[in-house]
């Protein structure tokens, strides 16, 4: 039976760099098209919240997708995990956080989890996404399909490691 | 009535605070306190750091895309842009009245808008405050200890949410990024299967609002801040409808002032700007609002679910209407002026939209087909609704292109923008004049600012960006001490600069 991985992505298309995750869950959804073999689901917001702990029930594999500020380019893998984090992020919650919030709220572990944080720099409303940012999209979108080709968390925690 | 401990008389001589930016607060915003060597308030400021560029970023554009491009304003409320930008786009294509089916679909998502960020707000951002106390360990106050603590309140506050943003998908066919108002109307109908799927999670829904109204009146009954905290008179605005009742979709501007004597009443909303000004401060990015007959000192006002529970006859739906009555005999029938009032008004509110939510799912008109109207083509559009924090308009001009040439939006955190700071001027000499600063008492302040819920900024949030600092610079603009909050939510104390 194939992995059933689920994709969470965020991101304000209209806020340059920050339009990357929704822009690489676009691409990546495109894709899935043509593999109806993978069992794949994308979760798109405009940031992580709680109810997204709700999104993760019965995944085998967890992928949080987002603009990452302090990312060396183009982009950084990692495994993460639940913790209680009260990372004053205002209206949104950080990855490890939606996780936590998932294992308090269903009283079970949640499925192993890595994040993937695409480089941005330029958030201001209205601004197109940078030329730099564009060029990290292309290189995430080749490290997502390798993922997604072989969704077993030990080769994803192999790829993480390379980075 | 606005400028008690705004300017200071010399500032230059005073010890600056700054808070920055506030925490579980959308967007960037910091608060400067100026103190004397005795830590007297001198002066206190609530800076909006990132609120610009609404109007250029719609400028340009066919109007009828507007109401899908200005859902990207905000990532904690786009229905309520996309509401109100659907209506002034109403009025561009001359339609001011929906057919039965629209009107109630768009009252349906925005009650589900209404449901879902009431729960986030309680639940998430002002429970952690109310439950464990403003002077607790910062590291507790956030919504993962609530869940740890309270599991079961936490997780109606998850579930509470999702249905809210079950509504809104069920009417847009999208969960973000919908397409669900049309000029003149709405682009999808509701099925059959959708409705019953919908109602059948309307009973719970309602109980859990109605406990949750419960729970944040027994917090505040309990509350020694209550009666005391960021307790100021002032002006209220809010949508009303005809008969007096609380209308989050439609109906005519309403203000009272402190006393509760109306200002105006059920003035048509298209014609806004003879009723309200925007002052521009060359302190702050964000204008100020005010009541033009009263001028900018003493026409400043509040919005949001204080100001609709004050300002409204009645509410339209039994239970969260005896809620409203209970909430307004707690001010022996007059005007509620508590900042930390502002949570149970809008618990009332979440109860009043789940209850509006069954009444909408019970009409045979929601599953109707009939989703568009036409009319005689304008180039001036107005929209305004009750959004979750308050009172938004929407004010577009087109050209014979079609095209936005003009464009002008009154938020709900500009409305209340005055208030903000009233609020913080009011915590900061109650509560930190003549103190010593710590972290709990610097939380007083966001406890007063997060009461409104404003959206300081919308929906930019890449991982890393949102660092916490408070600084004490001298009056030669030297740093003097530094108050850190990291991401775990820690606070340390920096060095002080020799």
């Amino acid at each position: 039976m194939t992995a059933r991985v689920v994709l969470l992505g965020c991101g304000n298309p209209s806020r340059g760099d920050d339009a990357l995750g929704p822009a690489l869950l676009a691409r990546i959804g495109s894709w899935l098209n043509a593999r109806p073999d993978l069992d794949v689901r994308i979760v798109e917001d405009f940031q992580f919240q709680v109810e997204h702990a709700l999104d993760l029930a019965d995944a085998d594999l967890v992928l949080f997708i987002d603009a990452d500020a302090s990312a060396d380019a183009p982009f950084c893998l990692r495994r993460t995990k639940p913790e209680r984090d009260a990372s004053y992020t205002t209206h949104e919650l950080s990855p490890e956080a939606v996780l936590c919030v998932a294992r308090e709220v269903t009283g079970r572990e949640p499925p192993p989890a890595w994040v993937l944080g695409l480089r941005g720099e330029r958030f201001e409303l209205g601004e197109p996404m940078s030329p730099a940012a564009a060029g990290h999209l292309e290189v995430a979108l080749d490290e997502l399909l390798e993922l997604l080709d072989d969704p077993r968390a030990s080769a994803w925690d192999a790829r993480a490691a390379g980075w | 009535m606005t400028h008690l401990l705004e300017t200071a008389a010399r500032p230059r001589a005073l010890r600056r605070v700054a808070i920055e930016p506030l925490t579980r607060v959308e967007g960037h915003g910091k608060v400067t306190l100026l103190l004397d060597e005795q830590h007297r308030v001198h002066q206190a400021r609530l800076h909006i750091v990132e609120f610009r560029g609404f109007e250029k970023f719609i400028q340009g554009r066919p109007y009828w895309e507007v109401p899908v491009l200005v859902q990207r304003l905000c990532g904690i409320c786009p229905v309520s842009h996309h509401l109100a930008a659907g209506k002034a786009v109403d009025m561009l294509v001359g339609v001011r009245r929906l057919t039965p089916t629209a009107e109630k679909l768009r009252r349906l998502m925005h009650d589900g808008q209404m449901l879902q960020s009431h729960a986030l707000h309680f639940f998430h951002l002002a429970s952690p405050d109310l439950l464990f106390g403003f002077d607790s360990e910062p590291e507790r106050r956030n919504i993962v200890d609530v869940i740890g603590e309270y599991p079961e309140l936490a997780l109606q506050g998850v579930k509470l949410r999702k249905f809210g943003q079950e509504i809104i998908r069920h009417v847009a066919g999208k969960r973000i990024h919908g397409s669900a108002c049309v000029p003149g109307g709405m682009n999808k109908a509701l099925t059959v299967a959708e409705r019953d799927a919908l109602r059948r999670e309307t009973g719970q829904m309602i109980a859990w609002s109605r406990d949750a109204v419960a729970i944040c009146r027994r917090i505040l009954d309990a509350s020694p801040h209550a009666p005391i905290f960021g307790v100021f008179p002032s002006n209220f605005m809010s949508l009303i409808r005809a008969d007096g009742a609380l209308d989050m979709y439609d109906g005519g501007l309403r203000a009272r002032d402190a006393q509760g004597a109306l200002i105006f009443d059920h003035v048509d909303y298209t014609h806004y700007n003879r009723h309200i000004h925007e002052e521009v401060k060359s302190w702050s990015y964000m204008k100020f609002p005010f009541i033009i007959n009263l001028g900018d000192e003493d026409g400043w006002y509040r919005v949001g679910p204080l100001a609709r529970m004050n300002n409204c006859d009645f509410l339209d739906t039994p239970l969260a209407e005896s809620e409203r009555q209970v909430f307004r005999a707690a001010a022996n029938g007059g005007m509620q002026h508590a900042t930390l009032a502002y949570h149970w008004a809008r618990l009332i509110e979440m109860l009043h939209a789940a209850e509006g939510i069954e009444r909408l799912l019970d009409d045979p008109d929601i599953t109707g087909t009939d989703l568009i109207t036409t009319g005689e083509r304008t180039l001036e559009g107005v929209g305004v609704i009750e959004a979750p924090r308050g009172t938004l308009f929407h004010h577009y001009k087109v050209d014979e292109n079609d095209v936005v040439v003009r464009a002008n939006l009154i938020v709900s955190t500009t409305n209340n923008n005055q208030a903000m700071n009233e609020a913080v001027r009011t915590v900061a000499a109650t509560y930190l004049d003549g103190q010593k600063l710590t972290e709990g008492l610097l939380n007083h302040i966001e406890v007063a600012v997060r009461a409104f819920d404003p959206c300081l900024s919308c929906a930019t949030h890449a991982l890393g960006r949102m660092p916490l600092q408070v600084e004490l610079v001298d009056a030669a603009g030297q740093m003097i001490d530094r108050l850190t909050k990291g991401a775990d939510g820690l606070c340390s104390e920096g060095q002080a600069v020799p």
